[in-house]
């Protein structure tokens, strides 16, 4: 398998704050990896790190053969390879469901507006919201947000998505159709990094579960071998509160 | 006190005075709103030395009352400048809205700050993920928003310019308050003439804020319902 992500080294500190201490990941095309760990472990700030929203203090970011914190690198170019998803959303709050999926693709230039209204539409069936195509996103439930989010960086047609806590923001009646979005992504051979900690949706489609804790990679394996079968310490006390 | 007299001598007059204010008062804002604009994107800038100086701009207008600022530009300056340019002049019109610009410039441009400060980080974050660059995300996503939020202050700040006008009056601009000063100088009406006067500022101003209601009902997306 062609290999999408090689992090070597990652480290990155705020200040005197030492939040990455060192984190090498191989990420393979097609792959789906699920982050853990306790809050305040650098999770976020790693997934920040991969399309460059948080500048790394030291090491190596090599995405589809591109050195991302090569300072001569276009970073918008490489963004618009990466989907990101946040926790709380982040819709363009003053754009319709439709326009906030049509906004990156037609300034990037890569679909006219037309293309753009279509594949539009197209997403937001797949997601299943194409009746709210003109509504604004504080109409929507946070479920619902969270789908248009998926559709609005899947309209770039990137090849690796990022996902920070897609559901932490949600009711736990709306987790579950995120969740099942997501689901299909993976089985539709989306690379995915997933900061979550639905340890549920961990278990059934991570092909890796990566446990983070202080800055480091403690653990790494198939779900089965970390929720199974933990070595470390630190794996089994943090499972043993989350599960 | 005689209003039909007033009204039928004193209206030519002021009607002058009304086409001077609300021009000046219009050209002063179109520069003061560029102004505020580079203003507000300096101070947000990293470098330290445009912050720098949009900061003492800043702090010089807030600091100084608009009347003394109207002395500088239209007495003080030219006095400066003439040592080295003997022929330089400025008329009232010029300084006026020198003054008024520098003066609108400077509060628009905390109003656009304050505005642009109030669009969650979250908002740019995800146009920047989504490969947009820094000025585009600026020009369609914060910007937008931030019009939204700054537009109260930004007619707030209209209003306040439109009637400072009257302080140029000072430096002999022929706007409202002194027309109005020229027609009592000769007939002593003073209640009906100013009671005119105030009435034509309560109109413009009441337009004005019409524009503004329309425009806040455009820009509510976020408004339920
Ligand atoms: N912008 C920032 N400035 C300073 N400290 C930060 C910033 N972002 C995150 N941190 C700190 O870095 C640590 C890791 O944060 P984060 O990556 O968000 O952890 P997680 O996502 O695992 O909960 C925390 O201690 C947090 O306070
Ligand atoms: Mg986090």
């Amino acid at each position: 398998m062609t290999e999408k992500v090689k992090v070597t080294a990652l480290k990155k500190s705020f200040g005197k704050l030492n939040v990455l201490n060192g984190i090498d990941v191989s990420i393979a095309e097609g792959e789906v990896v699920c982050v853990i760990g306790p809050s305040g472990s650098g999770k976020s700030t790693f997934l920040r790190c991969l399309n460059r929203l948080e500048k790394a203090t030291g090491g190596e970011i090599i995405i589809d053969g591109y050195p991302i914190l090569d300072k001569h690198i276009n970073i918008n170019k490489v963004r618009q390879q990466i989907g990101m998803v946040f926790q709380n959303f982040n819709l363009f709050s003053h754009l319709t469901v439709k326009k906030n999926i049509m906004l990156a693709p037609i300034d990037s230039k890569k679909l006219t507006p037309a293309q753009a209204e279509e594949t539009a539409m197209q997403l937001l069936k797949r997601v299943g919201l194409e009746d709210k195509a003109d509504a604004y996103p504080h109409q929507l439930s946070g479920g619902q947000q969270q789908r248009v989010a998926i559709a609005r960086s899947l309209a770039m047609n990137p090849d690796i998505m990022l996902f920070d806590e897609p559901t932490s923001a949600l009711d736990p009646e709306m987790v579950g159709e995120v969740l099942q979005v997501m689901r299909e992504l993976a089985e539709g051979g989306m690379t995915m990094v997933v900061v979550t900690h639905e340890m549920g949706f961990a278990r059934d489609v991570a092909d890796r579960v990566i446990f983070m804790a202080d800055g480091v990679i403690v653990e790494e394996g198939t779900p089965e071998e970390v929720f199974g079968n933990p070595k470390e310490d630190r794996t089994k006390e943090f499972l043993s509160c989350v599960l | 006190m005689d209003f039909l007299r007033v009204l039928d001598e004193a209206t030519p007059l002021l009607l002058q005075g009304l086409q001077m204010t609300v021009g000046i008062s219009l050209l002063s804002l179109l520069f003061g709103m560029l102004l505020g604009l580079f203003t507000c994107l300096m101070s947000i800038s990293k470098n330290k030395l445009l912050k720098g100086i949009a900061g003492v701009y800043i702090w010089i207008v807030r600091g100084t009352p608009m009347i003394v600022q109207a002395f500088i530009v239209f007495f003080g300056a030219p006095q400066l400048i003439q040592q080295f340019v003997p022929a330089f002049k400025i008329d009232a019109f010029t300084a006026g809205v020198i003054t008024l610009s520098l003066n609108a410039g400077a509060y628009l441009a905390e109003i656009f700050r304050g505005g642009i400060q109030a669009v969650p980080k979250g908002q740019t974050e995800a146009a920047r993920s989504l490969g947009l660059s820094k000025a585009k995300t600026m020009v369609k996503v914060v910007l937008p928003q931030a019009f939204k939020v700054a537009l109260p202050s930004m007619v707030n700040q209209f209003i306040i310019t439109i009637k400072d006008t009257s302080i140029l009056s000072v430096i002999g601009l022929a706007d409202i308050v002194n027309r109005a000063k020229v027609y009592v100088g000769k007939s002593y009406q003073f209640f009906a003439t100013y009671i005119f006067v105030a009435i034509y500022y309560l109109v413009v101003i009441s337009l004005l804020m019409i524009v503004s209601k329309y425009l806040e009902k455009r820009v509510s997306y976020d408004r339920k319902g």
